[in-house]
């Protein structure tokens, strides 16, 4: 820039530039470091087992991926056999848990960014669009006799939700949350009509109640695939977009006048909260879904020094929660969902009580 | 000397309320434009309109010689809006971070390099704030917290600044500091625009004025702009007189 010579003030001379050195990390952000890279270690690894599976269907391939499962199933009767459990040898436990992980990353992933920018209904809206979607899907399976996967399309009705969600939001004159709030009763309202009146016409094959509440059982290889599928995406996308959502969220204005987009990234904002609720439904249940979008961020805003820190804290609580939330509900045979957000507020309070203690508390602010 | 900021002829209303009527005015590069009205004038609007944050339902804007809406230079314009339209009172933002968010506009989707950061922090320090860097944003002063996105403007290397009321809620010994800080930037060719409901601190500070309800009342320099009746003009129109804090 030609007028960059007369901006002395604000153009630093190239010795402060080279003299420049970032910070060492401190031990805090150095344990962050370890357990995000552990929790991208385990993501990695549930990947590998969904993928084991869909590609043993494909006898092309040799027997390599059928045999790779096979080892990977008897490793887990060995977990079994020394935890004294019933779980790792199953391969839908091994797709509930692949969903489960998966939900723990991008679920906070993307609810940090729809907490801060106060669209956590928005969350909530979607996954009631997303159960009009599963009851649209089932009549479109019976009247058709389409077999593909009933997720896909809860999937479309979602995305569809969430273009007319961002369509809403963009003429009132905040994200005004009435009309929002009118789309979520609608929408379940018509899932539920939709429900009653096909059951008049063809045998529902699906258990609604698993839909609603979240079960372990509910999630096929199908359902875990397209987990994993929209997991590496909606990271990929995140880690691209990282700086301008920020920017969006923390000064809408600010951002605009820096000509950023605003408009599309928040249509890719609420098109990528569209796309975890229907693969968080799966074990967390329509009802649930949005507390693991909130749940996490809002323990991490507690005690987060910064806003990657809030990004780092929300993912490895929200892993924590579905970890012990999965321990719980095989221990107690009890839904899953029920328990992943009990234990999500769990530590929600012990954020709450660990800001408290420290005196650094935000929860008065976080209004 | 070319212009910033040019307005022509624009009339801009909220339904059936009129919050502009044909108004044009020129920015010029290394102007210190102080924008002043009672409320409910049109100042914001028209700043907005000045940023192609609103499009005027008629006439036309124009930044560093684009029209406003082909205008994409966004690293060149720093905005500091009203206080309480930031997420900066909740979100847990460092000072640090928010004053990267300056480079956004340079590096796009990549990474920020050192180079960036450098800047950052140069930018940081011109304002005075370096020690506040890993602080939230929401835990600073109203004061410190302008400086931080006054930092942000630096550090995008804005050649426009332009800032909405940005000493409400401040403490008077910290705005008199900001305003020197302002007049410095200034000084080394930064232009600004400036909302102030303070008139006094806008024609000690701005050597330009304009007046503005709804109608521009007058815009030239400050001595013609005190010497003239645009200012009881203006507020005489509403009849609402601007509370003066001090």
């Amino acid at each position: 820039m030609s007028e960059s010579d007369d901006h002395t003030l604000e153009s630093p001379p190239v010795s402060d530039v080279s003299q420049y050195q970032p910070k060492p990390a401190d031990l805090r952000r150095r344990l962050e470091v370890v357990g995000i890279s552990l929790v991208g270690f385990l993501g990695a690894f549930v990947i590998a087992f969904v993928v084991l599976d869909w590609l043993r269907h494909y006898p092309s391939l040799g027997a390599l991926p059928g045999t790779l499962f096979d080892q990977f199933l008897i490793a887990g009767m060995w977990a079994d056999h020394v935890l004294g459990t019933n779980v790792f040898q199953h391969p839908f436990m091994w797709r509930s848990i692949a969903t489960g992980v998966l939900i723990g990353i991008v679920a906070p992933l993307v609810g940090t960014y729809l907490v801060h920018r106060q669209m956590a209904l928005i969350g909530e809206t979607l996954a009631h669009t997303a159960f009009a979607g599963v009851a649209i899907g089932l009549l479109v399976m019976a009247v058709t006799g389409y077999e593909g996967s009933l997720l896909l399309i809860a999937l479309v009705v979602s995305i569809v939700g969430a273009l007319v969600v961002q369509w809403l939001a963009d003429r009132t004159s905040t994200f005004g949350d009435v009309p929002i709030a009118i789309m979520l009763s609608g929408s379940f309202a018509i899932g539920t009509l939709l429900i009653s009146w096909g059951r008049g016409y063809v045998s529902v094959p699906i258990d609604i109640e698993e839909f609603l509440f979240g079960s372990m059982s509910v999630v096929t290889a199908d359902g875990a695939r397209m987990m994993a599928v929209l997991s590496v995406a909606v990271v990929g996308i995140v880690a691209a977009t990282y700086k301008q959502l920020l920017f969006i969220t923390f000064d809408e204005q600010a951002a605009r006048v820096a000509q950023l987009d605003v408009s599309a990234y928040n249509t890719l904002l609420v098109v990528m909260t569209a796309v975890v609720v229907v693969g968080a439904m799966q074990v967390l249940g329509v009802i649930l879904v949005a507390g693991m979008l909130v749940i996490p961020v809002a323990a991490a805003s507690q005690v987060a020094r910064s806003f990657r820190e809030t990004l780092y804290l929300s993912i490895l609580i929200g892993q924590a929660s579905i970890v012990g939330g999965f321990a719980f509900a095989i221990s107690q045979s009890l839904p899953s969902g029920g328990s992943i957000i009990v234990v999500a507020i769990s530590f929600y309070l012990l954020a709450v009580a660990f800001s408290l203690f420290t005196g650094r508390s935000t929860a008065i602010s976080m209004h | 000397m070319s212009s910033a900021v040019d307005v022509r002829d624009v009339t801009f209303s909220y339904g059936e309320k009129l919050a502009l009527d044909d108004v044009s005015l020129t920015v010029e590069e290394g102007d210190f434009l102080g924008l002043i009205g009672p409320n409910g004038s049109g100042k914001t609007t028209l700043l907005h309109i000045m940023l192609g944050l609103i499009e005027p339902d008629r006439g036309s804007v124009e930044l560093f010689g684009n029209p406003v809406d082909e205008f994409d230079a966004g690293e060149r314009i720093g905005y500091v809006s009203q206080q309480a339209t930031s997420r900066g009172g909740t979100m847990p933002v460092t000072v640090r971070e928010c004053v990267r968010m300056g480079r956004f506009a340079h590096v796009g989707h990549s990474r920020l390099t050192d180079e960036d950061r450098a800047i950052a922090e140069q930018a940081l320090e011109t304002v005075g704030i370096s020690d506040l860097a890993d602080r939230r944003v929401n835990q600073l002063s109203g004061g410190q917290r302008q400086r931080a996105y006054i930092a942000r403007a630096l550090a995008s290397e804005a050649d426009l600044l332009a800032l909405d009321e940005p000493t409400v809620g401040v403490d008077a010994e910290s705005r008199d500091a900001f305003y020197r800080l302002l007049d410095s930037l200034n000084a080394s060719g930064i232009t600004i625009i400036l909302i102030e409901h303070d008139i006094g601190v806008v024609t000690d500070r701005a050597d330009r004025i304009a007046c503005i309800n709804t109608e521009l009342y007058h815009h030239g320099d400050t001595e013609s702009f005190v010497e003239s009746d645009a200012l009881s003009e203006a507020y005489g129109a509403t009849g609402t007189v601007v509370h003066h804090h001090h």
